[in-house]
């Protein structure tokens, strides 16, 4: 008896449900939020969810999209990371999202590939990554290698003269991606194997002692050293602490970061850190009208002055209008019209240039060196002179300098080899 | 403390910027910076008119940030020694000046944390105002490379003994031939032991640089045997493979090189040991309070790594109530974390493992759950981001013993707490009656109670003593590692491996095994990488425990079984 009704009143709830639903998806455009607001990652990932709700509520302030309003969709992976690929069908199959701004880190995002291209989704990154990838349904937003890792290797190699190089990374496949490009890009310059040192660790590791102990020893030979780290999460607190502990200083062995933005810093004691590097397509301490208009909105929205802006917010700030813009000219949110209007779409980005979507899915962006200062923020210390375009795969690895992605006719490929002029389709594993 | 950690960086500085002026990248800054030096002894006696002095400083709040190296070896010229609290209050980034006059003052906080302008260079008192307000002089690595070795310079014949010596070490990088005036001037005057060291070796390096016969540059290697100042050793090989250079002079500097190089590798083994030993007494502090628990109490405590999580925030809170007394408030959160944690585990003790008392599979579930409520709780109440713990300026820092052999002081004190509070622990289970009672629970519980002990009451007390311990470790450990919801997650694994290998019950045990674990991944560290050591210990325990299930010293008699 008792089930019966329990079964009974699920029913009614339910029907209740889809119906408030369709009532609202006659009028509304569904954009699909795929951010960890649990488990590890929440840290970063909360942060853009809450940015793309303010974008669009900022949209449906200026009257909403095509003559419809815009509802987002939030789901929780809760950091776990084959449930992102599940999640990502219940926006698409259950949820009839029009978009998908998500994903953190790259398995994650490797996770979410098989699913996006079987349901011809649309899927907006907005991480700065490893490359060697690039998706018909992807929108890579965030930086790719040459748009961050090479241009900070470029500069402590050409401003700061440095001649000897650790690269310390957490034990994943974005920093051992990256350090391999490094690595190779380093040897191409005549950088002799002696003169580099490569160090992985665990995930949160918290005893840095005798990894700064080598890297001290290493940067002694009288030739000037740098540590270009891809350590993730929290991890960076105890091993900077560990540095100003044992007395290395940012002018003895300058630590270029690219996983340290300024919501790292808010959390932590950045005492120990000043003069340490971060290499970014955005501060926000650069100063312009958009950077400013930016800030503003963010602390109205989230209603709290001393929350910081950092890159990830700013690439999906930029995907976003981007989408808005593509929807706009495509005059439909069909995928595939919304994936060709993309290409060649510009937006103004934060910093006072201008974003134009390449071929490859990528963004064109200008590379920036902060220098990290008390009280948490950068000062920017170096600049591209223009802007650089994203390069889905690096021309220093071996297996990859001859790949391009070009989903423009006739090539149509985002794994194109120019060489045996053959497409090898879809590139997750 | 300052001093030391000042003198040491300015040490390292210097080694990397030898390597900048050797390849001439840097020629303006350089080139002015080691002009400027030549005539900085000469000249600061002789007072400048204060026009171009003001000039000057005026410039600097407009200088770019290329720019401004100029503009600080000028104010080095004219100002010398009177400028060394602007080049001090620029270094340490609270230079600003105001947007409409452009006057220079140092903004900095006093201690009752409100910021206060002085004058930079006279110290006089200019009121409150905010840094806000005013705009800072901006400043880079560049440039505080550059100022550093200014106040070096100043500071070579005028400061203090620990600033000479760290001006003379901090010359020691870029000594170059026509460094040997100031260098002897300076050896002439100088009466400090170490100081006269210092500049004999920077005597010996330029010669080395400047001299022509092989006589000379033979007696300056002989004196630079020995010393463990990396540029020494950068100069010495570079003889060594020096083309020019005799046969004779080369085989000295390669002999010179191997007393050095046996020297660093006694001093650099010396470190490792200390690794482990600090290693070993962090998972010491993380596993003391579960050998209470789960060795001598037998509970399987699944919520351990909280307490110790409930010690860091106990920790976080105190600094929170203190801010103006950093140094201070770990001393005052030792007893807070032990009374916050101990009423914790008293709490469980009683209205969940008093009901468990013999059934370890249902203990291990609910402690499990327990551990991920008290996690969600302190989500809840104080965040999920990682929360930020001060480290006093009496914890950070290191002891430097010579040029290669520094250990840090947080590990030091560490080190030493962790040994205190395994004697304290010690002491209560020996000498004390609670400790007694334990005991005599511990190994037989019905006979205990026949004898008229209130058993319920002293398994509430050991209960209370572990997760009171553990939160005192929890107080150290948030000097080394982040405090976050996760915390105690990151070591329950540790505490349990360490607790098993030294064998459950035994507290001697523990604390050999704790310093074991730490040896061993210190020593395989080097070898294999972080990873690999870790899982190498694992695996070394897997198979230690297949060997010897009840771990090193297994307890022997009735009370084992």
């Amino acid at each position: 008896m008792k089930l019966h009704k329990l079964v009974a009143n699920i029913a009614l709830g339910l029907g209740a449900v889809s119906i408030s639903i369709t009532a609202f998806g006659q009028d509304t455009i569904k954009v699909g939020v795929l951010h960890s607001l649990s488990g590890t990652m929440a840290i970063s990932e909360t942060t853009l969810k809450d940015t793309v709700l303010m974008m669009v509520e900022e949209q449906n302030k200026k009257g909403g999209l095509l003559g419809k309003k815009l509802e987002a969709v939030v789901v929780d992976p809760a950091s776990d990371w084959p449930l992102f690929a599940e999640k990502a069908r219940e926006l698409i199959t259950q949820h009839d999202v029009a978009v998908i701004f998500g994903c953190w880190t790259s398995v994650s995002r490797k996770s979410v590939l098989p699913v996006i291209e079987e349901l011809n989704g649309l899927l907006f990154y907005p991480v700065q990554y490893e490359g060697e990838e690039s998706s018909k349904n992807v929108f890579y937003t965030g930086a790719a290698p040459n748009q961050q890792a090479i241009p900070a290797v470029d500069y402590l190699m050409n401003e700061l003269g440095v001649e000897r190089w650790v690269l310390a990374g957490t034990d994943y496949v974005y920093p051992r991606t990256t350090n391999r490009i490094l690595e190779a890009y380093l040897k191409a310059k005549g950088v002799a194997d002696s003169d580099i040192m490569i160090n992985y660790t665990p995930f949160s590791h918290s005893d840095w002692q005798s990894i700064v102990a080598d890297i001290k020893r290493f940067g002694s030979a009288g030739k000037k050293t740098a540590v270009v780290s891809t350590i993730n999460g929290d991890a960076n607190v105890p091993f900077y602490r560990e540095l100003g502990n044992q007395g290395v200083s940012a002018e003895d062995i300058p630590v270029i970061a690219f996983s340290v933005g300024e919501e790292e810093l808010s959390g932590i004691d950045t005492t120990p850190l000043v003069g340490h590097l971060a290499a970014w397509n955005y501060f926000q301490s650069v100063k312009s009208p958009e950077n400013d208009a930016f800030i503003e909105t963010w602390h109205k929205f989230i209603g709290n002055e001393n929350r910081v802006t950092n890159d990830p917010m700013e690439a999906t700030y930029i995907g976003f209008n981007m989408w808005v813009q593509a929807v706009e000219k495509a005059g439909t949110t069909d995928t595939d019209a919304v994936e060709d209007a993309m290409i060649g779409i510009s937006t103004p980005n934060l910093t006072g240039g201008i974003a134009t979507m390449n071929a490859a899915h990528h963004l064109t962006k200008p590379v920036l060196i902060g220098e990290i200062q008390t009280d948490g923020q950068f000062e920017v210390v170096w600049e591209t002179e223009g802007l650089v375009d994203g390069d889905a795969w690096s021309d220093y690895l071996e297996g990859s300098k001859d790949i391009i992605a070009d989903w423009t006719p006739p090539i149509e490929c985002g794994n194109y080899n120019t060489v045996t002029k053959t497409c090898s389709g879809q590139n997750y594993e | 403390m300052n001093s030391l950690a000042r003198l040491s960086s300015v040490l390292l500085l210097a080694t990397s910027l030898g390597a900048w002026a050797q390849d001439g990248a840097d020629m303006a800054a350089t080139e002015a910076a080691s002009s400027a030096s030549s005539t900085a002894t000469a000249m600061h006696d002789a007072t400048e008119p204060a026009s171009s002095r003001d000039t000057l400083l005026r410039e600097l709040t407009q200088a770019s940030l290329a720019q401004a190296p100029r503009v600080i070896s000028e104010l080095e010229r004219v100002g010398g020694r009177e400028l060394l609290p602007l080049f001090e209050a620029m270094l340490e980034g609270e230079l600003h000046y105001d947007a409409d006059s452009l006057q220079l003052m140092r903004i900095s906080k006093d201690s009752g944390g409100v910021e206060q302008a002085t004058d930079v260079i006279t110290g006089e008192a200019l009121g409150p105002r905010t840094s806000r307000s005013a705009e800072k002089v901006r400043i880079n690595n560049r440039l505080r490379t550059l100022l550093r070795e200014t106040i070096a310079r100043v500071n070579l014949m005028e400061g203090s003994d620990d600033e000479r010596a760290a001006a003379a070490r901090a010359m020691l990088g870029g000594i170059t031939g026509d460094r040997l005036p100031l260098l002897r001037e300076a050896f002439e005057r100088e009466e400090d032991g170490e100081v006269r060291g210092l500049l004999e070796v920077g005597i010996a390096m330029a010669e080395i640089m400047e001299a022509s016969n092989d006589e000379a540059r033979m007696a300056a290697v002989a004196v630079l045997s020995g010393r463990l100042e990396p540029p020494v050793r950068n100069l010495l090989s570079r003889i060594r493979s020096d083309e020019n250079a005799s046969s004779e002079l080369r085989e000295a500097a390669a002999e010179a090189l191997d007393s050095i190089q046996s020297r660093i590798e006694f001093y650099q083994l010396l470190e490792q040991l200390f690794f482990g030993l600090s290693l070993g007494s962090v998972l010491l502090l993380a596993a003391i309070g579960l050998a209470v628990t789960f060795g001598v109490m037998g509970v399987i405590n699944m919520a351990h790594g909280e307490m110790l999580m409930l010690g860091a925030y106990s920790t976080y809170v105190v600094q929170q109530l203190m801010p103006n007394h950093i140094g201070a408030s770990i001393i005052v959160s030792l007893p807070v974390a032990f009374l916050v944690s101990a009423s914790v585990g008293v709490l469980i003790q009683r209205y969940v493992i008093r009901y468990l008392t013999g059934r370890p599979l249902e203990t291990l579930l609910a402690t499990f759950g327990i551990s991920l409520i008290l996690q969600q709780a302190v989500r809840t109440i104080f965040s999920p981001l990682n929360r930020r713990v001060l480290a006093p300026e009496w914890l950070s820092g290191s002891w430097q013993y010579n040029e290669v052999l520094s250990l840090t002081l947080n590990r030091i004190y560490i080190l030493g707490f962790s040994l205190v509070v395994f004697a304290i622990l010690l002491f209560i289970l020996k000498k004390t009656s609670l400790g007694l009672n334990v005991r005599a629970v511990s190994q037989n519980r019905a006979m205990a109670k026949a004898m008229g002990i209130r058993t319920d009451w002293v398994d509430a007390m050991t209960f209370g003593l572990g997760s009171g311990i553990a939160g005192i470790a929890g107080v150290a450990l948030c000097q080394l590692t982040n405090v976050g919801p996760n915390l105690g997650q990151s070591y329950i694994i540790d505490s349990f491996m360490v607790v098993v290998f030294g064998g459950v019950g035994n507290l001697f045990g523990t604390l050999i095994a704790a310093f074991t674990l730490g040896m061993g991944n210190k020593f395989l560290e080097p070898m294999t990488g972080a990873v690999l050591a870790n899982i190498l210990i694992l695996v070394f325990i897997i198979l230690f425990i297949q060997k010897r299930p009840k771990g090193l010293f297994p307890q022997k008699g009735r009370a084992a079984d």
